[in-house]
């Protein structure tokens, strides 16, 4: 069912890793991206891989929950994989038809496809671990330089905030409408693509127009409040950064430069 | 044989998941056909989560749901045909609209039962009818209408496929005192005349009170209380540390009591408490 779609969700904790600042938290993600792009050997994948899985354990996300968040992006990464393996280069190890499979081949395609859930599921730490809101304030208050270049920073960060905020809100409605329409003996998951895609109008429309409708709604609510751009804003909860968000931050460009050392050394 | 029978159910949201909550938890039920069952229970209670297994739109994290004596998930021809036999109006059931006109609208539920269009024509017909939604609204779009025509044109796109049991999940939160009365009227005409089985979810009692015949209370994903309006009002305490509420007729009849007026506990509408405080004066007149 579309619920246990975990895409963008917050579990509400009091771990280490949800009481840091979020702003560290971007930042590292940020530096575990970077790192993961770098990262070229079993061992830097190792640390990489390693760093994950402290970190998961120690926000007391199980790792079920983790992978349960790639099963929507399960085709991309097999589609990944087979096409790194089917476009090495060097001596062909098997070799059939127009398909030869490399050692080099192997390699690359695990290393994209480790890659790839490894990217994903940083991400989804930070999202697990940071609710939408802390989210916002930090990327408004990192990128907050750009406002000097007239950037919209403040809107932008609001309008991803909404984003963020109304995912659950339309995967739950997108539910609702399905399982109204089923109670009237529409089928998602039988027929030919042209018969699927038809079926798929007794569920967009519906969700369409109530989209719209709470934008309407949002609007409105936020006018009545007196919403008006960052100017001069102030703020209930104060970012501040402390003790653990200055060690994490050591520990991520550690990280990071232990990548650089290793790819200087080939491995 | 009871129309549907629910065996020992239990249904387990986001399992595995920091989210995870049993909705339901062991519930064994029996709907007689022909009856008007009303399910009362506060929110969370699970009756909304139950409902939607009776026509097979979730599947029991364990236990069985039979309509006909015959288990509704032996096969999935068999789910889907059992949607078409138990009719589900969700809540809110006009946020569901979506085809051009309100005929088409209707006509979803009969054309996915792959009906001729003859039929499918007569159908929508004496839907739109049944459900108070003029001849003259068939041909325009169901966004233009206003949000009780919404509702009924929503309730005839489930009537048209003529289920034998119609499940409704408060058909009237949010409308308006007329817009309630005109859904609940349309309801018992149309189960005098079709002779179906109607279960109500409801949060209002004095709904629940007025019009079934038997009642079912939710509590925490559990029966808590089963049996006829004036057995359960009966019970008017444990109802309120259910966080439920009783029907005004009741209250006051409560209230009455506690300052020692002496009628009976099980009143619930107004015309009984009033034909009882009616005798009670004729009773008393001679002193």
């Amino acid at each position: 069912m579309l619920k246990d779609i975990t895409l963008g969700q917050y579990f509400p904790g009091t771990t280490v890793i949800h009481r840091l600042d979020p702003r560290t938290k971007l930042l590292w993600l940020l530096g575990y991206i970077v790192s993961l792009f770098l990262a070229k050997s079993y061992v830097s994948y190792a640390l990489m891989a390693a760093v994950l899985t402290t970190v998961s354990a120690l926000a007391r996300i199980r790792p079920r929950t983790l992978f349960s968040g790639l099963k929507p992006l399960l085709f991309i990464v097999i589609f990944t994989g087979l096409l790194n393996l089917f476009y090495g280069t060097g001596e062909p190890l098997v070799q059939f038809w127009v398909f030869r499979i490399t050692a080099n081949g192997i390699r690359t395609a695990a290393f994209m496809v480790l890659r790839i859930i490894l990217l994903v599921c940083g991400t989804f730490l930070l999202t697990y671990t940071t609710s939408p809101l802390q989210l916002t304030d930090a990327l408004e208050r990192l990128l907050g330089p750009l406002k000097r270049l007239h950037v919209p920073v403040h809107e932008l960060a609001m309008m991803m905030s909404i984003a963020l905020r109304f995912i659950p809100t339309l995967i739950e409605e997108t539910d609702k409408i399905m399982s109204a329409q089923k109670a009237r003996g529409a089928s998602f998951d039988t027929g030919k693509l042209t018969a699927r895609a038809k079926a798929l109008i007794p569920l967009l429309v519906p969700l369409f127009v109530s989209a719209f409708r709470r934008a309407d709604e949002l609007a409105t609510a936020m006018e009545c409040r007196c919403y008006h751009d960052g100017e001069g804003r102030t703020r209930m909860k104060v970012l501040r950064f402390a003790g653990p968000d200055v060690a994490a931050l050591a520990l991520c460009a550690a990280v990071l430069a232990a990548v650089i050392v290793l790819r200087q050394f080939g491995l | 044989m009871p129309i549907i029978k629910v065996e020992n159910l239990s249904h387990v949201y986001s399992r595995g998941t920091p989210f995870e909550k049993t909705a339901v938890d062991g519930i064994s039920l029996e709907i007689r056909r022909g009856e008007l069952l009303g399910i009362i229970g506060h929110t969370g209670s699970g009756k909304s989560t139950f409902i939607q297994h009776l026509n097979g739109l979730l599947k029991p994290t364990s236990g069985t749901v039979y309509f006909n004596g015959q288990d509704i998930h032996r096969s999935k021809e068999a789910t889907r045909d059992v949607r078409f036999q138990v009719g589900l109006v969700f809540q809110y059931p006009e946020y569901q609209l979506f085809a051009e006109t309100v005929f088409q609208d209707i006509a979803f539920g009969p054309r996915n039962m792959g009906l001729p269009a003859a039929e499918i024509d007569q159908r929508v017909r004496e839907a739109a009818a049944f459900a108070d939604v003029p001849e003259a609204l068939l041909d325009s779009s169901p966004l233009e209408l206003s949000g009780g025509q919404k509702r009924r044109v929503a309730i005839a796109g489930v009537i048209a496929m003529m289920p034998e049991v119609l499940i409704l999940d408060e058909p009237t939160a949010g409308l308006d005192p007329a817009g309630r009365e005109s859904v609940m009227e349309k309801l018992l005409a149309y189960r005098r005349e079709t002779d179906c089985t109607i279960v109500l979810i409801s949060h209002s009692m004095d709904d629940v009170a007025r019009f079934v015949q038997r009642l079912v209370v939710f509590d925490r994903g559990h029966v808590a209380l089963d049996g006829t309006p004036a057995e359960i009002f009966s019970h008017a305490e444990a109802l309120k540390d259910m966080g439920l509420t009783v029907p005004t007729a009741t209250e006051l009849a409560l209230a009455l009591r506690q300052r020692g007026v002496d009628i009976p506990e099980s009143i619930y509408t107004i015309n009984y408490l009033r034909k009882q405080l009616l005798a009670l004066r004729e009773g008393a007149a001679p002193c």
